[in-house]
């Protein structure tokens, strides 16, 4: 066959399945992602799936980058094409000059053929009919036997598949010899066929360290297992169903009481996300720790409660797992489009807390600082993560947790506090942050009882209709929305001070290819700083990095610029110098998307050479 | 306002065993209308709690939104309490409890409240046997919006605007037995000899115990034609009440005077049946109590009393297996895995 033309890439392609979704091709393509993680190189794998159980397409694109790039990036080296309904765009999607696996078992229609890709046949279909006779077991084995055809072509070393299989058939340790058996047949074959490896192949490096790899989502559930939550009370919705699930299977292994038996936690699978936020309110009104995880489908049917948690001031934690709007959009692809909505959930006058985290560690760590926080500002406090975070998985940072740290209650009065004081007052602004005591039901038999409601009332919790005792309630709230800009995550800036007028804000999935395009911009000879957002409200930092450039390109994953919209709103910048840098197609944005974008200002002529 | 509350009670006001009077379950004044029925089912919960010697402070109290609703500020000034939004309450109800397994819920609704925007919470509710009482104060009309239908309104009855309802009744009780409700019962706001002891009983329950208590709108809905008003009901419904209550869930079932049928005329001439509980049947028997149920709407009465209770039931906890221990109560070193741990976990991901 025609070698590939151009310089050969190691460590650096991109390589595409294109399965059938039902067909238990998603465990060989982690099987294929793993291995590469395990020759310590950094990869990124993004699935592409259909809002459907069997039967419709499926992609699982994954990255390999020596440089540690683990945003999406345009331009398939290798497509692995198993999927007839999709050979047609699969054999496009291919670079010049690139490769087209396929399944030789039947001949490939000459629409099929490409002058200017490589193309790899094996006869998948045959071979495992040949060795195998269970049908389950052919469909499931022809998976592995493309991934041992990967592994010669890329050069993947086979001990680290044996110690794969080792570790995921422990127990049934039977499973690993025709599993083994299936790669090699995948290895002979194009061993004996092909030259290997192709030019586009895998040296082992040490570049991921004490790294995880794991997806957000997980990350989130653990994350609230440790920040102690013990109420979850949630609704399906892909891409956050997979949250609750890993809280249950974290709080089953560590939450289970050793005499008893029991659950310390209780989990509840709603009847629908209105309840689902009643339920976190409730447990959150009296003294527990609770969450929900949910997406912006969700989110729009909790408005209701998210303003009476605002306005009553209860403790509250929601997870919100973005995906693609409105309505029910594109509910496998990804968006950052719920910030709006989230950042003013509800009727009347609301703000809410936002949290931007953008790996799994730091799913982890915010979502066990959003519990502080809901408690100390007694508010609800949204993590606004989404499916590319969520439900795909990452290169992480390990998680960590200090023994050291403790829980931060807020302020919660307790019954010999009670005692000392003349008259309880719920909402009364005793030191001077906006940021009220609240007791808990059943402290004290006399002191600290009051009705919590939605409607209007004074500094005592008693009913009043009184204007005045109205505003002066919402100038409070507004008031403790101040404390808690210092109290939120700083944001990440990039330089030690400023080195060019122009800025670059980028928060969530985006970071990682807008760290991606600074390093191209700089090698392009174009200056601009850069912070990565990590929460709403605006602390000031932010505002002084927007404040000291002349122009701020907001790096964001909607239509509507919502994030640059919330700076002109609350930061009053004028909306000329904020520059939207978009992508709202469902797919992670990528490193040639921004510096497309970005160039299309910074320099008249766009100096880039088109990658794809 | 419905009545004003003399500010000093007589010095010799009995104490229960606590040692409190009854002044000390009651609430702020209410702002209800006079001669609402909801302000009735308030002194009703308060004397139940009084007689049942219940802690206030182990209370918390729960609504909706509606006139119904607001009642929570008007009884057991102790408790905590919370007026949620309209509908939800059962959901923040939930919540609360999972939080606190030790303290004694109390939600109060309406009937727009829970058979209309709130009728899935209510159902789903009902579906996992959530231990509290609940209590939906029937008016058939919106009170609070100024009496409006509700989806309790009778086909046929007439409100104040004039207008005829034309669409069936959601029988709220016979929902909550078909849907396995553990505790239903039925009770007139103006039969407090009635509706104190079931009210004991709800108290008592290991589970949901749902009252359906007809709530007259005096405002709204007592005019001639309204299948809900009552104004010579009132007068009437005293006689029919012979409910006891022993705090012995079983003694419950033996309490009841044989099968009568009180015939309540309105105000309008209408006549609204107010029916005991017959003889024969079995109120620990589902499809007994469902049977009579229907019988007694075929004729057009209402059954009150205690329709059904299964007092063997399992509450949320005891289904999902939570710990006894209020989550709410556990520290730091029982809920935190810890860095050790978290070890281990990143280990598995490499
Ligand atoms: C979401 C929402 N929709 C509408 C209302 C207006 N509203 C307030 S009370 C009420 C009806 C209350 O009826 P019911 O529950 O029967 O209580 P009642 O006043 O009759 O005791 C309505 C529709 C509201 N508060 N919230
Ligand atoms: S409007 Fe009707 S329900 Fe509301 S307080 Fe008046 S009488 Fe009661
Ligand atoms: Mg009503």
């Amino acid at each position: 066959m025609a070698g590939r033309t151009g310089n050969s890439k190691v460590n650096d392609f991109v390589v595409r399945f294109a399965n059938v979704n039902g067909t238990g091709s998603a465990s060989a393509n982690f099987l294929f992602t793993k291995s590469i993680f395990r020759m310590g190189i950094p990869v990124t794998p993004k699935n592409i799936f259909p809002s459907n159980i069997q039967g419709l397409p499926t992609w699982y694109e994954v990255r390999v980058s020596e440089k540690g790039y683990l945003g999406r990036r345009e331009g398939i080296d290798l497509v692995v094409a198993v999927n007839p309904q999709s050979m047609k765009g699969d054999v496009a999607s291919v670079m010049p000059g690139g490769y087209f696996l396929y399944d030789s078992s039947k001949m490939l229609h000459a629409e099929y053929i490409r002058s200017d890709i490589n193309y790899i046949g094996i006869p998948l279909m045959e071979m495992c009919n040949k060795e195998f006779t269970d049908p389950r077991q052919r469909q499931l084995f022809k998976n592995i036997v493309y991934v041992g055809a990967l592994a010669a072509l890329l050069d993947i070393e086979l001990g680290v598949f044996e110690q794969l299989f080792k570790e995921q058939f422990a127990g049934k340790e039977k499973l690993v010899a025709p599993n083994m058996k299936a790669l090699n047949m995948g290895v002979d074959y194009v061993k004996a066929n092909f030259k290997c490896p192709l030019d586009i192949r895998l040296e082992r490096r040490d570049l991921l360290k004490d790294a995880i790899l794991v997806d957000g989502n997980s990350a989130c559930g653990l994350g609230a297992v440790y920040a102690g939550a013990t109420v979850v009370a949630w609704y399906p919705i892909t891409p956050s169903t997979s949250v609750a699930e890993a809280f249950d299977n974290y709080a089953s292994e560590f939450r289970i009481d050793k005499e008893t038996g029991k659950k310390n936690y209780a989990i509840v699978q709603a009847e629908d996300e209105l309840a689902a936020m009643g339920m976190v309110i409730g447990a959150g009104w009296n003294g527990a720790r609770s969450f929900t995880a949910t997406s912006g489908p969700g989110v729009s049917l909790m408005n209701e409660f998210l303003g009476l948690a605002y306005f009553a001031e209860i403790p509250a934690v929601l997870i919100d797992v973005q995906r693609t709007g409105p309505s029910t959009g594109m509910p496998t692809r990804t968006q950052q489009s719920d910030i709006m909505e989230a950042a003013y959930a509800s009727h009347g006058d609301t703000k809410h807390v936002l949290l931007f985290p953008s790996t799994p560690k730091e799913c982890f760590d915010m979502t066990a600082d959003a519990f502080d926080l809901a408690e100390e500002l007694q508010t609800p406090i949204m993590l606004m993560t989404d499916l590319d975070l969520g439900m795909n998985d990452h290169v992480s940072p390990p998680f960590e947790w200090d023994d050291k740290r403790v829980y931060k209650r807020g302020k919660v009065l307790n019954a010999e506090e009670l005692d000392k004081i003349e008259r309880f007052g719920r909402y009364l602004d005793k030191d001077g942050d906006g940021i009220p005591y609240r007791t808990l039901p059943g402290t004290h038999p006399t002191k600290g009882a009051f009705v919590t409601r939605g409607t209007s009332r004074d500094e005592y919790a008693v009913y009043t209709e009184d204007g005045d005792a109205y505003a002066r309630n919402m100038d409070r709230l507004i008031k403790k929305w101040h404390t808690a800009k210092d109290m939120v995550p700083a944001p990440q800036i990039y330089q030690k001070k400023n080195e060019s007028s122009s800025g670059i804000i980028f928060f969530g999935t985006s970071t990682y290819a807008a760290e991606e395009a600074m390093d191209i911009l700089k090698e392009k000879k174009v200056s601009v700083d850069a912070l990565r957002l990590k929460s709403f409200p605006f602390n000031k930092t932010v505002e002084a990095f927007i404040n000291s450039h002349d122009r701020i390109f907001v790096v964001e994953q909607n239509r509507d610029a919502q994030l640059r919209s919330l700076m002109m709103i609350e930061l009053g910048t004028d909306a000329n110098k904020l520059i939207p840098v978009l992508n709202y197609n469902g797919m992670p944005i990528t490193a040639d998307n921004i510096i497309k974008q970005v160039l299309g200002v910074l320099s008249p002529a766009p100096q880039l050479k088109k990658v794809s | 306002m419905s009545y004003i509350r003399p500010k000093f009670r007589h010095p010799g006001l009995p104490k229960n065993e606590l040692g409190y009077t009854i002044d000390h379950y009651e609430g702020s004044l209410s702002t209800l209308c006079a001669g609402c029925g909801h302000d009735s089912i308030s002194a009703g919960i308060v004397q139940a709690c009084y007689e049942l010697n219940i802690e206030p402070h182990k209370v918390a109290k729960l609504s909706g939104i509606g006139c119904s609703s607001k009642t929570p500020a008007y009884f057991l000034v102790n408790s905590h309490g919370f007026n949620s939004v309209h509908g939800r309450m059962p959901s923040v109800a939930t919540g609360a409890n999972l939080a606190n397994r030790d303290l004694m819920y109390f939600g109060v609704s309406g009937d727009g409240d829970s058979a209309s925007i709130g009728m899935g919470q209510f159902v789903h509710v009902i579906r996992r046997n959530l231990k509290m009482v609940y209590i939906v104060m029937n008016n058939g009309c919106y009170g609070l919006t100024k009496g409006q239908d509700s989806a309790t309104a009778d086909e046929g009855s007439k409100n104040k605007a004039g207008s005829v309802n034309h669409f069936g009744a959601i029988d709220l009780s016979s929902l909550a037995i078909e849907l396995g409700a553990t505790f239903v019962a039925q009770s007139f706001s103006g039969d407090k000899t009635q509706l104190v002891p079931l009210i004991k009983a709800a108290m008592k329950h290991n589970g949901f115990a749902f009252i359906n208590v007809i709530s007259p709108c005096v405002t709204f809905n007592n005019n001639v034609g309204s299948t809900k008003s009552y104004d010579y009901v009132r007068e009437h419904v005293e006689a029919t009440s012979t409910v006891d209550f022993v705090p012995e869930m079983k003694t419950i079932t033996t309490s009841y005077e044989e099968g009568t049928v009180k015939g309540v005329k309105m105000h309008d001439g209408s006549v609204i049946q107010l029916h005991k509980l017959a003889p024969e049947w079995d109120p620990q028997d589902r499809l007994s109590a469902i049977n009579a149920v229907q019988h007694a709407k075929a004729k057009g009465e209402i059954l009150t009393g205690l329709l059904y209770i299964n007092e063997e039931s399992k509450n949320l906890h005891d289904l999902m297996g939570s710990t006894n221990i209020p989550l709410n109560t556990l520290p730091e070193s029982v809920l935190c895995p810890g860095s050790e741990k978290l070890k281990d976990v990143n280990a598995g991901l490499r």
